[in-house]
Order: C-alpha cells, then structure tokens, then sequence
C-alpha cells in the first residue's frame, strides 16, 4: 500500500477530533455509568468501613491489591515497548507508540488508586507521602511500600512527559486546523511550535533520553512491585526469582492490553490504513515470546519450591495445583501458555487480528488471576495454622475492580477524541533508507553554492 | 513583523531556495526554514543540530542522586526508627530512593532543556503559514531589509510551483 499524503493523514486522524458521532457519546455514558456506579460503590464502602468487603484476617490483600498489580503491569504496555521500540529503530512502532503510552498513563493513574481504596480512611491517603509531620509520622525508607510510593510516581511522571512531548507537534497541527474555542486551546496546547529544525533536533534528542532513561524505570517499577511479596515472610513469596517474573508478566499482559485497545481504535476510528495486520502480526510474535518466557519463569518457580519441600510452602503448593484454587490456576495456565502458543505460534492465526485479540483476552484474564493467585493462596495459608483462613470476595470489591475497566475505556476514548491517537509527524516522516533524500542534484548544488 | 517566505512541496526545492539565499549573503540564524516533519534527510534539516542536552540530563541525575541522598540521610537520621535490625540509615533499601531520583532528576533536567532551548511558548509574532501542517515547507526571511526584498524573492523562486509570499 502505498503511503497516504501529509495531508491525508491530517484528515484522517484528526476526523475524530473535528467530527462528533453518535458512538462516541455512547460509549461516553455506556462506560461513565459503571464509572459512577463504581465510585459510588467506594463511597459507600468509605461510609460503611471496611467490614463490607470480604477482606479480613489474614487475607487482607485481596482484589484490591490483586487490581493494583494487575494495572501496573498493563502500564508497562506503552512507555516501556514504546522505549524499546524506539531505540531499536523498528519502523513499524510508528502507528502503535501513542496507543502504547496512553495505556501506561491511564493504568498507573488506575492502578495507583487501588492502594487508596484499600485503605480504611482514604481521605489520609497523604500519610503515604514522605513528609515530615509534627505526629512524629515519617514513612519507613526500608518499607516496599515506600518504594513503590517514589518508583510509581517517576514513572508516572516520566510516561506522562513521554507521551506529552511528541504530541506537542501534532498540537500544532490541530491548532492550524481548528477554529474557534478549539484553535484557542490546542494554541495554548502547542507552546508555540513552529517546526523549526532547532526544535524537531531538540524534541528528537529529548526523546532519545527520555527512552534511554525511561526503560530501567519501568523495569524498577514493577521490580518494586514484586519487592512487596518478596520481602515479607510469607509462604511462595520469598523468592529471588520474582523481580524479572514480575517484569516479564507485566511486559506480557501490556502487549495483550496494547493489542485489544489498538483493535478497538481500529474498529471504532476507521483506522485500517494505519494500524494494519502487519502491527497486530508484529505484537503478537512479541505476545509469542513473552508466553514463552512467563511459562519459563513459572516452571522455575514451581520446581524450586518442589524441590525445597518447605512444609508451609509445599502447602500452598498443592493448594493451588490440585486443590481448592487449582480451577483457577489451571484456567490462568491455559489462558496465559497454552492459548497463545497456539494462536500466536500458528502463523495463520496470528496474522489474523481476530486472533491476536483473542489471545490477548485470554492473557489479560490469565494475567489478572496469576496476580491473584501469588497473594491470596499464599495469605490464607502461612507458617503457623492460627493464620490460616479464607478469601471470599464481595459485591463492593468485584463492582470496583470492575469499574476501573470500563475507567480505562473511558479514558481511553475520551482522549482519542482530544488528542490524535496515532503521532502524526512520526507517520509523515519517512522511513529510513540509505542515502534517502540526498539526490544528487541536491548534492550538486550544495557543492555549488557552499563556500 | 515583515517576512519574505516562499512555501515547496518538497525538501530538494527548499533546500535550492535556502542554498540561494545563503549565495545572496544570508547566514543560517537570518533564515527561517518551518517543516512539519522532521527533514534529517536534508542539509537544511541538520542546522542546530549541536546541544548539551544529554549533559544537563546526567547534571539533573546528579543533582536527582544527591537530593535522594540527602533526603534519606537527613530524615533517616533525623526520626530514626529501627526496623528489623537493619541500621538507621541502610544502603540497600536507599539505593532504590536514589536510583528513583537520580532517573527523575534526569527526566525533568531533559524536559526543562527541551522547553527553554527549543523556544516553546515564544513562537507569537513569529514567521508562521498554517499550510506547514499539511506538508509544505517554509524556507523565508523575517524583517528583510527592504532594499532586498526583491533579492530575496528571485532567490526563492527556485521552481514554478514555488507559491511566493510577503507578509
């Protein structure tokens, strides 16, 4: 196919933003809705403390915490490939890096609320924040938590920076194209860029440091996450091995979260000419080797602790293998290996975007219970038999963690109408070739008139 | 403001234009040249290409490195607690403070380089044509003397569908 003009990848992309259609105000109240409804659910749990959950002793991480580690690991969806992506040159990432970023804005903004409504009062959430207090109150430096409190948040602050830099061109754009209100604020939006060499130089350099700096604090991020676990005595959780488990498990359900919302634009943006088969190809082989590679990580982790025997740990071995969560660890086995070794192994079906989307929900929801099964067998199952005890959700915890889905729709779609989803300077630019744009008559008359 | 620009359709035209314009007496900081892509692929696209960006990155690392450590020393030391034997202030719980805020200190030094050498937010009542958003490339020359303006006019006009304006 051959390449669209600037133009008409002005008026594709921006389409959109200029025109309102009835679908957008659909899926606007569809998803808001269950957004109210869920945060009217927080409301009455904050009102009525925590005893309506069916979180209580010893399992007090459950689907909140579960919820928290899930969108964190979907954050590594965009900054991190996008970095990657980026530095390695691939061309094809072009399409795909916008849809990628926005995906880690929204999920660590989700994911850093659950700790918030895990908490009894949430209105002193800002005790979480290292400042020092007349209460004497100074967060612990040793804690995890603490750590999570300054990797989270220069990681949001990074992946907001990363994503907000190359729009500013395309603001620019917008702005020329607007009129009225709309000009004025994508005039305010685009600071003044002209497209001056001077700048595209600066921007492009910026954007190098930012992926160079960007890719190990994504890796700390959820590295950190998994220091939560691995730091506490409690029984399949001390294990060196859960950093790059949880790394490689949240790169893996971000490249299934990337898949489904790029399927979704295409669908609902008419964006074929730009997000082709070939990107969803390109993303499932990536989804391919990242199966391979949790199934790895998991075959360690259960052959070491088989092989340690530790009795507390053997228990919670068996609970999850054969006995009361063995339906759940199964079916996340299958979600998580068996599905997308075979769709995304089948070159068939992985040239397909059916099936790419098909085993990327089959990830995001194997993803989810592998989060639920480190924290809630383990919890209800540790050293000393007076802290045994079960977890059974309730409605309050299963209506939130819900809603934060249709959250990140909504915020999904909401900027897909503010900001072009797909970075349309990147898609003018062309790729490189060797010796592109130096013709010789160009070359010639360089020769001629430089001194 | 009064400006001399003349709008291509593509790199090679705007690189003769600015080529003729250098040959008229101009320097590269008289010229102005506005793309709506990057445009590497041209000798014109590389002018400004020099920056200290990367170094100020690793200045703001180290001033993010030092703030960590200053931060975690004196609060540590300040309200010590003592926690599962551990000293008052360990290293190896620090270095993850630290590492987190040598990489932001990074990331904020690059994004304030970026804003005040790029010239953000100073782009008013400067050389602009909207028809930049659409693929043209601009290549003019804000406040000519007037005395060569038609100078510079014949110097743009390097191909038929060069379209030629003054503001």
């Amino acid at each position: 196919m051959s390449r669209p003009s600037d133009s008409q990848i002005n008026s594709d992309l921006l389409k959109p933003l200029l025109h309102t259609s009835w679908r957008f105000y659909l899926l606007v109240a569809f998803f808001g809705a269950i957004v109210l409804f869920g945060v009217g659910t927080w409301f009455y749990q904050a009102y009525h403390g925590y005893g309506v959950t069916g979180i209580n002793w010893p399992v007090f991480w459950g689907f909140y915490i579960t919820s928290f580690v899930f969108w964190i690991g979907i954050s590594h969806a965009g900054t991190l490939i996008s970095a990657i992506l980026r530095l390695v040159q691939a061309e094809w990432r072009r399409p795909v890096t916008r849809c990628a970023e926005v995906i880690t804005v929204f999920a660590l903004m989700i994911g850093a609320l659950f700790p918030i409504m895990h908490l009894g009062r949430p209105w002193l959430f800002f005790w979480l924040a290292p400042y020092p207090s007349e209460r004497l109150l100074w967060p612990n430096f040793r804690s995890p938590l603490v750590w999570d409190f300054f990797a989270i948040n220069t990681y949001l602050t990074g992946s907001v920076l990363f994503l907000l830099l190359p729009m500013i061109p395309d603001f620019a754009v917008v702005r020329d194209k607007a009129t009225g209100l709309r000009k004025k604020i994508y005039t305010l939006l685009a600071l003044g860029w002209r497209g001056t060499p001077k700048q595209w130089h600066r921007l492009e350099t910026a954007m190098s440091i930012m992926a160079v700096v960007i890719l190990p604090v994504a890796v700390s991020v959820h590295t950190i996450v998994s220091f939560d676990f691995s730091m506490a005595p409690v029984p399949m959780w001390q294990s060196t091995i859960f950093g790059p488990y949880f790394v490689a498990g949240a790169i893996f359900s971000g490249i299934a979260g990337l898949i489904i919302a790029m399927a979704f634009l295409r669908k609902f943006l008419h964006l074929e000419t730009y997000l082709q088969p070939v990107h969803f190809e390109n993303l499932g082989k990536l989804l391919l080797v990242m199966a391979v590679l949790w199934g790895y990580f998991v075959f360690n982790e259960r052959l070491v602790t088989y092989y340690g025997n530790e009795p507390a740990e053997m228990a919670v071995f068996w609970r999850t293998q054969r006995e009361s969560f063995a339906p759940l660890y199964w079916t996340m086995v299958v979600c998580n290996f068996v599905v997308p070794l075979i769709l995304m192994g089948i070159k068939y079906t992985r040239r397909t975007i059916a099936g790419c989307v098909v085993a990327s929900l089959c990830v995001v929801a194997g993803m989810w219970l592998e989060r639920f099964l480190i924290i809630v067998p383990s919890l209800g199952h540790k050293y000393l038999p007076y802290a045994y005890g079960i977890y059974r959700p309730r409605m309050i915890e299963v209506i939130i963690a819900g809603a934060t889905f249709a959250a990140m729709t909504l915020l999904y779609v909401l900027f897909a109408k503010g900001v072009p989803i797909i970075s349309m300077w990147e898609l003018k630019t062309p790729e490189h070739e060797p010796g592109a744009g130096h013709a010789p008559d160009t070359q010639a008359s360089l020769g001629e008139v430089r001194p | 403001m009064k400006a001399v620009y003349a709008l291509y359709a593509d790199g090679y035209a705007a690189q003769q234009a600015v080529n003729r314009l250098r040959a008229a007496g101009l320097k590269d900081p008289d010229i102005t040249v506005l793309s709506g892509r990057p445009m590497e692929e041209f000798e014109f696209g590389n002018v400004d290409k020099a920056t200290w960006m990367w170094w100020i990155a690793c200045g703001g690392a180290l001033i993010g490195m030092a703030v960590a450590y200053g931060l975690a020393w004196i609060s540590e030391n300040s309200w010590p607690m003592n926690v599962g034997g551990l000293p008052i202030f360990a290293w190896w719980p620090n270095l993850i403070i630290m590492f987190e805020l040598t990489m932001l200190g990074a990331i904020v030094a690059t994004v304030i380089t970026l804003v005040v050498t790029a010239g953000f937010g100073r782009g008013k009542g400067k050389l602009y044509d909207p028809e930049v958003s659409d693929g043209k490339i601009l290549v003019g020359v804000e406040n000519p003397p007037a005395a060569s303006v038609s100078q510079f006019q014949q110097a743009l006009s390097v191909s038929p569908d060069a379209q030629i304006k003054t503001v």
